[in-house]
C-alpha cells in the first residue's frame, strides 16, 4: 500500500521538474529524427584525384570511366603524383590513380601493366572499401562469375534498419540507466533521504517505488521510437512487438538497478554522473553494437559475456531484424532474467537506512 | 599573486581529495585506449560460415579447407538445404552460408557449377566485407589464379595493416579532453554557485576573472595529463605510431584544451545548477563530440546540413588536425585552416563568456 504513495511521489517529483517531462519526449524524438542520418558507416563521397603519366587514347578512356562513376568524386588531374600526394595531405583527396608511363603500350604488347591506387586509410574501412571499388573500375573483369550474393534479412544494405534497434538500446539504457543514478544521490545531496530514513518504509519497497517509474518512462521511450521508426524511415519489427517490450522491460529492470547501485555508493551527483558514464561507454563498446564482438580479441569476448547489454543488442536484432521469436532468444532472454535477479538484489541489499 | 596561487591550490584540492572521481579522471582515458584500440575493430575476424551442399567432393572439400584455413573464417557447421542455414542465420548461430549446386566438382568446366553466398546483411557493412573476402578466396580456388593483363596494385596509405586504433586514437582524444576540460569545469564553477560558496568567492579580493582562471587551471593540467596518458598508451601498446612532430601535436592539442575549457566556462555562465550544467554538458558537448565529430561517423557520409552542424562541433576540426599530424605526418603549415577554426572559436567562446559573467551577486 505504502508502495502506491511511494510511486505517485516519485510521478510527481517527475512530472513537476520543469525539465524532465520535456525531456522524456522531446529527447527521444530529436535523437530518432537525426542520429539515424549520422550513424552511418556506408562509404560515400570518397574524392578521387588521377595522375595520367601515360596520356594515350587508352587511358583517356580510363579517366573518363573513373570520371563517370558516381561512387567517387572526381577532384580533377594531378600533374604528378607527389603534388597528389600533397592534395591528399590537404585533405582534398581521399584516393588517387596512377597510370604509369607505356601503360597502353604495355598492355598491347602483353606485359605487365599497373595501376597504382594509393588510398588514404587512416580509417581502414574506408581506405580498403574505396581502393577494392576503384579497382574494379579499372581493371576489366574476367567474363561472368560463378558466385552470387544473397544479402538475407537486409535486402536493401539499408544501415538504418541496423541501427535503429541499436539506438532504442541505446536511449532505453540512458533513460534508465542516468535518471536513476542521479536521483538517489540527489535525495542525498538535497538532504530529503534523511526523511525516507525515518519513516517506516522498508528497502525493499523504497527501491521498488524508484524503480517502478522508470519502467514506465522506458516503455514510453520504447513506444516513441516504435512509431517514429515506422512513421518516418518505414521500418518495422520483423519478429513479434511483445517479445521486444520483455526484452525492454528486463534490460529497464538491469539498467535502472545498476543506476541506483551506483547512486547508493556515491556521495555527490558528480561522482554518481561519471562511474555511470563510465559503465555506460563500456557496455556499449563491449556490446557489438557497433563493431561485430567476433572481430574482437578473446579478453574482449569473455568481457562481453558479463555484459548484459551483450545479451540485449544480441536478442533486439535477432527478433527485430531477423524476425525471431521467443525461443531464437532463449539463451539471451535466461541470461538477462539472471543478471536481473542479481542486480535487483544487489539494489535492494546496497541501500543502507543508517549511516 | 599569492593569492591566486592560493586560488590554483584549493581548487587543486578540491579535485585530489575526491578520490573516486579523480580515478575515473584519470582511469577512464586508459580503460578507454585499451576498449578502442583492442575491442572496438571492424576487421572480418572468425566469421562463422554453414556449408550447404547436397554432396561433399574433392572441389567443395579443398574450398572449404581454404575458407577454414584462413583467419577470417571458421566453418561451424554443415547442412544438407538452404533452410536450415537460413533458420542458423536466423537465431545469430552463424554469419554467413555458402551454398554449392548438386554436384559441384562434375560441373565445374561446364558453368554448371555455381557458388551462392547467403550473407546476413543485418549490419551492411560488415555483410558485404565478409562476401567480398569469402568469393575472393573461392574464386582463386576456383580459377588456375591466370595473370590477367592489366591490374592494379593497391598501397594503403599512411595505415597500411588497417589498424582501427589509427582512426579511433585521435577521436578517443578529442573526447576525453572534452569530458575533462568542458564538463568537469563547467560542473565545478556551477557546483559553488549551487552551494552557494561562490558568495564567499566573490568578496575575497581577488578578481572574479582571477577566480575563475584559477578553476580552470588544475583542469588544464589535468587534461594534459591524460594526454600524454593517451599518446604513451598510443605509442608503447597499441602501436600507433606519431608521424608528425610532437611538438606541433601539443600545439593543437592545446589549442583544443583552450577551446574545450571556454565552452565549459561558457555553460557555466549560462546555467544554475549542477543538473542542468551536467546535462547541458552532456547533451549539446558530448554527443556532438561522439557523433558528429567524425570519430566513428564520416563527416562526409552525412547528410549536408549535418555536416554543416559537425564543422560546428570544435572536436571535429580537433580530430582531423591530429589525424593529418599523428597519423599522416604532414606539417603544421598543412592543418592551418583547422589551426584557425579553433583560435576564432576559442576567442569568440571567451568574450561572450567573459562578457556574460556576472561579477556582481543578484
Amino acid at each position: 500500500m505504502i508502495l502506491r504513495y511511494l510511486i505517485e511521489k516519485e510521478f510527481k517529483q517527475i512530472r513537476r521538474n520543469a525539465f524532465l517531462p520535456k525531456m522524456i519526449i522531446m529527447f527521444p524524438i530529436v535523437i530518432m529524427l537525426v542520429i539515424p542520418w549520422i550513424t552511418n558507416l556506408e562509404i560515400k563521397n570518397i574524392s578521387l584525384l588521377v595522375v595520367d603519366n601515360d596520356r594515350t587514347t587508352t587511358s583517356q578512356r580510363l579517366v573518363h570511366e573513373m570520371e563517370a562513376s558516381n561512387y567517387f568524386i572526381f577532384k580533377g588531374m594531378s600533374s604528378s603524383y607527389d603534388e597528389a600526394v600533397k592534395e591528399m595531405e590537404k585533405g582534398n583527396a581521399d584516393i588517387i590513380a596512377v597510370i604509369p608511363q607505356h601503360y597502353s603500350r604495355d598492355l598491347v604488347n602483353a606485359r605487365p601493366a599497373h595501376i597504382l591506387i594509393a588510398s588514404n586509410s587512416v580509417n581502414g574501412t574506408k581506405g580498403s572499401m574505396g581502393a577494392a571499388y576503384l579497382s574494379n573500375i579499372v581493371v576489366p573483369s574476367t567474363g561472368k562469375l560463378p558466385i552470387s550474393v544473397l544479402n538475407l534479412f537486409n535486402t536493401y544494405q539499408d544501415y538504418k534498419v541496423f541501427m535503429i534497434p541499436a539506438l532504442m538500446a541505446i536511449l532505453l539504457i540512458l533513460f534508465c540507466g542516468f535518471m536513476p543514478a542521479l536521483n538517489i544521490v540527489g535525495e542525498k545531496e538535497v538532504g530529503t533521504i534523511e526523511q525516507i530514513n525515518v519513516t517506516p518504509v522498508g528497502k525493499f519497497s523504497f527501491i521498488m517505488a524508484k524503480i517502478i517509474p522508470y519502467w514506465v518512462i522506458g516503455l514510453v521511450v520504447m513506444t516513441i521510437c516504435f512509431i517514429l521508426s515506422w512513421a518516418v524511415y518505414g521500418i518495422t519489427s520483423a519478429g513479434p512487438l511483445a517479445v521486444i517490450y520483455l526484452l525492454a522491460i528486463i534490460m529497464a529492470l538491469i539498467m535502472s538497478s545498476l543506476g541506483l547501485i551506483i547512486s547508493n555508493y556515491s556521495s555527490t551527483m558528480q561522482q554518481a554522473m561519471l562511474v555511470m558514464w563510465f559503465c555506460m561507454v563500456c557496455f556499449i563498446l563491449l556490446s557489438g553494437l557497433f563493431t561485430p564482438v567476433r572481430s574482437m580479441p578473446d579478453w574482449a569476448q569473455y568481457l562481453t559475456e558479463i555484459n548484459p547489454m551483450h545479451y540485449f543488442i544480441d536478442a533486439m536484432r535477432i527478433v527485430f531484424i531477423r524476425g525471431g521469436s521467443l525461443f531464437e532468444i532463449m539463451p539471451q532472454f535466461i541470461a538477462l532474467m539472471s543478471f536481473s535477479a542479481v542486480m535487483g538484489t544487489w539494489a535492494v541489499v546496497s541501500y543502507k537506512k543508517n549511516n | 599573486m599569492t593569492t591566486f596561487i592560493s586560488f590554483i591550490i584549493k581548487e587543486a584540492r578540491h579535485i585530489l581529495r575526491d578520490r573516486r572521481t579523480l580515478l575515473i579522471l584519470i582511469g577512464m582515458p586508459i580503460v578507454m585506449m585499451f576498449l578502442f584500440g583492442f575491442a572496438i575493430t571492424t576487421e572480418v575476424r572468425n566469421v562463422r560460415i554453414v556449408l550447404v551442399s547436397s554432396s561433399i567432393d574433392k572441389t567443395t572439400q579443398k574450398i572449404a579447407n581454404r575458407l577454414d584455413a584462413s583467419t577470417y573464417f571458421n566453418i561451424t557447421a554443415m547442412t544438407r538445404n538452404t533452410d536450415e542455414a537460413k533458420t542458423m542465420l536466423e537465431g545469430n548461430k552463424a554469419e554467413m552460408a555458402i551454398v554449392f549446386s548438386p554436384d559441384f566438382a562434375s560441373h565445374i568446366y561446364d558453368g554448371e557449377a555455381r557458388v551462392q553466398i547467403i550473407a546476413d546483411c543485418a549490419d551492411p557493412n560488415m555483410a558485404i566485407q565478409q562476401s567480398n573476402y569469402a568469393s575472393q578466396i573461392i574464386l582463386s580456388e576456383l580459377t588456375s589464379a591466370g595473370a590477367s593483363n592489366g591490374s592494379a596494385l593497391i598501397k594503403l596509405m599512411y595505415n597500411p595493416r588497417m589498424e582501427s586504433a589509427y582512426n579511433f586514437v585521435p577521436g578517443v582524444m578529442g573526447m576525453i579532453l572534452m569530458i575533462i576540460c568542458a564538463m568537469m569545469t563547467s560542473i565545478s564553477i556551477v557546483r559553488e554557485k549551487e552551494r552557494g560558496t561562490m558568495e564567499i568567492l566573490l568578496v575575497s579580493p581577488v578578481r572574479p576573472i582571477l577566480i575563475i582562471i584559477a578553476k580552470m587551471i588544475p583542469y588544464l593540467v589535468l587534461g594534459i595529463v591524460d594526454l600524454i596518458f593517451i599518446l604513451t598508451i598510443s605509442y608503447f601498446v597499441l602501436h600507433v605510431p606519431i608521424a608528425g612532430s610532437l611538438l606541433s601535436l601539443s600545439a593543437v592539442s592545446i589549442l583544443f584544451i583552450i577551446v574545450a575549457l571556454s565552452l565549459g566556462l561558457l555553460i557555466s555562465v549560462l546555467t544554475e545548477t549542477q543538473v542542468a550544467a551536467m546535462l547541458a554538458s552532456g547533451m549539446m558537448l558530448l554527443m556532438p563530440s561522439i557523433l558528429m565529430s567524425g570519430m566513428i561517423y564520416p563527416i562526409e557520409s552525412m547528410p549536408v546540413v549535418l555536416q554543416f552542424i559537425a564543422h560546428l562541433v570544435p572536436a571535429s576540426w580537433f580530430i582531423s588536425a591530429c589525424r593529418k599530424i599523428m597519423i599522416m605526418g604532414v606539417s603544421i603549415t598543412m592543418v592551418w585552416k583547422e589551426v584557425c577554426v579553433m583560435t576564432i572559436m576559442a576567442i569568440l567562446l571567451l568574450t561572450i563568456s567573459l562578457k556574460k559573467f556576472k561579477k556582481r551577486l543578484e
